[in-house]
């Protein structure tokens, strides 16, 4: 056991590395936001626009439109042709994409530092000035049709996730899926992709986001020129959606497929998000996925149900704290082969009422939080991913300072924190149970 | 093991090679018992990226323990020295140290990354799984398990089913036939004496390539090398015969109940060392290898809407290649998506490119090339695959040089060469209307 020895004086031995990006920000007279990560180590930018919209935002029998619209941005406006902006950053050696969320919508590119004017040229253009035809809409509403097929249509683990979600939210919109209910994609049309468009796209409801080997005056110059004239959103609407009413009853879903090998149980509970200035009970959550259902070898579950017994192939506990609204924590148990879902279900049961009765293992907690502390060393090596972190986490109703100050209260969380957050997974009325199985089958031997 | 230089420094070799905008120095570094690597030194992060690859991989098991490498390769982590796998999970934790073990066709390789205040740890305990893995029952047996529940997914995974049945139509009686995974036969019958052979054929200072980029000096890496790769075998397996590409044209249903049709496609393809390779590079580029702003995606998804995704790739094993797309399209329009696709093929074959598709490409290529140096990881891993594929130190610095030489007349010979439409093969596995197996 001497490397477990080992690893504890390393604990002490690491102090708070001493990388904290160089971050600037500032705001437009339009209201849009800038935040500026400098990297220096290579002559290479990202620039991302960050919209306060996504599916979360979407009219209610809209379902899709905020995901078709990012698809439709890369069609044609008033300078540029349908592909250009994508051409040209290619052309420039460059990468480029989009992706959309419940809670926002961003574009991004990726190229050398000394192309940045020209990617706000492009970017800046597109928010206000895009021109759609029926064509486009009737071409890309194929396109994203097939996105569906390939991503939920041909997976039961993705459309089992859409039916659970649904059951999980009784009123919010995140239990509709951001790509789209399939009825209701198949008829959007311009008007609400135009509506979506006007309302939402505008500087006064988009962040940018610049990271890499740039000057942050020189960026805010830049900016000026290319989003300053853009005209705001008047008028724009408070982020409110219905919120959740008193969960009273206990959910629980079947779903079979012929085309699942090995049956599992999932189980997810609503759970509390990170709020400005409040990320306390978020971090604990944090801290319980991991101890709980992180690493196999190491985790409570993975000890218990696939080491001690093997009642399970698999097991994993999962949380993200990064939401507007209320998000979710999950528990999965794939049981071995000769276990029913009824006994793992069962077992996953017992074991997280064992786990809050023993208590929070404290050399696991110390080895997490040591994990934890590195991880800002390692991510110093990636300039992409701050700049994500930063882009989601204002889309999610945080501030530049709740994203600076989450290491801290990772590292400030209590065992006392954690069991206290545990409680949560012992109220199931909070919570969807899914049992996701292939139909059996006639006279099969198993 | 005996170092065959004892005592003696690092020898190092410096080629600095400067792209239109990033600088990689890229050092060769001797260690003194032999070992070479290739470092960028990269002090401003406290962290260090190590990329180890043994060539060779899953190809070098023998036919009837298909899956032993991949078995031996999930358990490296599971248990070393006297660590039973939780402590030693937990002592990696407890470094914050992470270890990636990926095992392919062709090679097995290692991923690496550690700080630098507990560096001679991590190496320790990097060590004892790349020399003294325990292999215990009871890890074979859960591993397994899982390994089995991953060939079951796989046997019921449209994608995995196509990329299956083409390589067995493609490659039959050669390794790369069949999954590296094993089947659920070869993988219940493996033993623990099968799990060293494998990792004693692989994992050999005979075949192996090192990168490094971070927080480290020649000197400090010199000596980490032979820490943590003196204790391995001499030398490995032998290496499979070449693989005989045995597809003919036409196309192949695989009946499968998925509302969508998924599609591989291909023809025999063109090896890495071959000259005409960058040739076939920039012209895979053009028809599906570019995203957005290829042949392919412009007429089957931004005209027609037929796919999310449309895309082909040169697939240059070592024994063996292949030039493959991949499509997925609803079972109602599949059949127009292949008919697009086939008369895109035809035309590329019969025409070549123009001149303004080449001059894009040029300018795409050479453009995205310094971008992929982001990071200590990605560079240490290309270093890596640069050393396995036999290219020089200066490679970086004459790479978009041998891109922008490539000419109109090069297209249009190597896609003669390649693409030949009377050998297209299609696996299409759902249920596509109006499309039927050939034969």
């Amino acid at each position: 056991m001497r490397f477990f020895h080992l690893a504890v004086m390393a604990l002490t031995v690491l102090s708070r590395p001493a990388l904290a990006q160089e971050i600037s920000t500032f705001k437009l007279e339009n209201g849009m936001e800038i935040v500026v990560i400098e990297d220096h180590r290579a002559p290479v930018v990202v620039h991302m626009v960050w919209y306060r919209a996504g599916a979360a935002d979407e009219k209610p029998g809209v379902s899709g439109v905020a995901h078709f619209l990012e698809h439709l941005l890369f069609k044609a406006t008033d300078t540029l042709k349908s592909g250009e902006l994508s051409d040209t950053v290619a052309a420039n050696g460059g990468s480029d994409n989009a992706f959309t969320s419940w809670d926002y919508t961003a574009y991004f590119q990726r190229v050398a530092a000394d192309r940045l004017d020209l990617m706000m040229t492009m970017e800046s253009d597109r928010m206000r000035n895009l021109r759609l035809t029926e064509e486009d809409i009737a071409t890309e509403r194929d396109v994203i049709i097939e996105e569906r097929n390939t991503r939920t249509e041909n997976s039961p683990d993705a459309l089992f996730g859409e039916q659970r979600r649904a059951a999980l939210y009784l009123n919010h919109a995140y239990g509709i899926p951001v790509i789209g209910w399939k009825h209701e994609m198949e008829k959007l049309d311009l008007p609400e992709v135009l509506a979506f468009y006007k309302q939402f796209y505008a500087p006064n409801n988009a962040i940018l986001v610049v990271a890499g080997d740039v000057q942050p005056d020189e960026v805010l110059a830049m900016a000026k020129a290319h989003y300053g004239p853009l005209a705001p959103t008047v008028d724009l609407p408070k982020r409110a959606r219905p919120t959740e009413p008193p969960q009273l009853a206990e959910r629980r879903m079947a779903y079979e497929d012929p085309r699942i090998s090995d049956p599992y149980v999932i189980r997810t509970y609503l759970a509390p998000e990170r709020n400005s200035g409040d990320q306390k009970k978020a971090a604990a959550l944090v801290m319980l996925a991991q101890l709980l259902g992180g690493d196999a070898n190491t985790s409570y579950l993975g000890r218990k149900l696939q080491f001690e017994t093997q009642t399970a192939v698999y097991t994993s506990a999962f949380y993200s704290g990064k939401s507007l609204d209320a998000t979710t924590f999950g528990l999965v148990i794939v049981p071995s082969h000769d276990v029913s879902l009824a006994d793992a279900e069962k077992a996953l049961d017992d074991t997280v009422v064992a786990f809050i009765k023993d208590g929070v293992d404290l050399e696991q907690l110390a080895r997490i939080k040591m994990q934890l502390r590195a991880s800002t060393i390692y991510e110093a090596d990636d300039v992409q991913s701050l700049a994500r972190r930063y882009g989601s986490a204002l889309t999610s109703g945080l501030t530049i300072k709740d994203v600076q100050d989450w290491p801290d209260v990772l590292q400030a969380v209590t065992p006392e924190e954690i069991i206290d957050a545990a409680a949560l997974l012992l109220d199931k009325k909070r919570a969807v149970t899914g049992w996701l199985s292939a139909p059996k089958k006639e006279g099969a031997s198993q | 093991m005996i170092p065959i230089k004892a005592f003696v420094a690092a020898a190092v070799l410096i080629v600095s090679t400067t792209t239109a905008w990033a600088e990689v120095r890229i050092q060769e570094v001797v260690s003194p018992g032999g070992i070479t690597a290739w470092l960028v030194e990269e002090h401003s992060i406290p962290f260090t990226a190590l990329e180890i690859l043994f060539k060779g991989g899953a190809s070098l098991e023998p036919a009837g323990k298909r899956g032993a490498t991949n078995l031996m390769t999930a358990l490296l982590e599971e248990g070393a020295g006297d660590m039973d796998s939780r402590a030693f999970a937990a002592a990696a934790d407890g470094l914050a140290a992470s270890y990636g073990f990926d095992v392919y066709d062709d090679s097995l390789s290692i991923s690496a990354k550690f700080l630098t205040e507990n560096r001679d740890q991590a190496i320790d305990l990097l060590r004892l799984a790349l020399t003294e893995p325990r292999f215990d029952q009871d890890a074979i047996d859960r591993v397994r398990a899982q390994v089995v529940s991953v060939i079951n997914s796989n046997l019921l995974d449209p994608g995995k089913i196509a990329g299956r049945t083409f390589d067995q139509l493609a490659f039959a009686g050669h390794p790369y036939a069949s999954s590296r995974d094993g089947t659920l036969e070869t993988v219940a019958a493996l033993t623990r004496e099968d799990l060293i052979a494998a990792k004693n054929g692989v994992m050999a200072r005979d075949r192996i390539y090192v990168g490094v980029v971070g927080d480290i000096t020649p000197d400090e890496l010199g000596k980490l090398l032979d820490t943590l790769l003196g204790g391995l075998p001499e030398t490995g397996a032998p290496v499979p015969d070449m693989a005989e590409y045995q597809l003919k044209g036409g196309i192949t249903v695989v009946p499968f109940d998925t509302p969508q049709s998924v599609v591989r496609f291909g023809v025999e393809g063109i090896a890495r060392d071959d000259d005409d390779f960058f040739a076939a590079y920039v012209m895979n580029t053009i028809f599906g290898g570019s995203g957005r702003q290829s042949r392919l995606m412009e007429e089957v998804r931004e005209k027609r809407g037929l796919t999310y995704g449309v895309y082909t790739y040169l697939v240059p094993m070592d024994y063996g290649a292949l030039y493959l797309g991949s499509v997925s399209s609803a079972n109602d329009r599949v059949g127009q998506a292949i008919d697009v696709i086939r008369d895109e093929w035809a035309k590329l074959a019969k025409d070549g490119v123009t001149a303004e598709e080449l001059a894009s490409a040029k300018t795409y290529l050479t453009g995205a090339y310094p971008l992929r140096f982001d990071g200590n990881g990605p560079i240490a891993e290309i270093m890596v695959g640069m050393q396995k594929t036999g290219l020089p130190l200066d490679y970086i610095a004459t790479r978009n040089d041998r891109i922008n030489a490539i000419t109109l007349d090069d297209i249009k010979r190597v896609s003669k060469r390649i693409l030949r439409p009377e050998n297209l093969h299609f696996v299409v596995v759902g249920k596509p209307e109006g499309v039927e197996s050939s034969e």
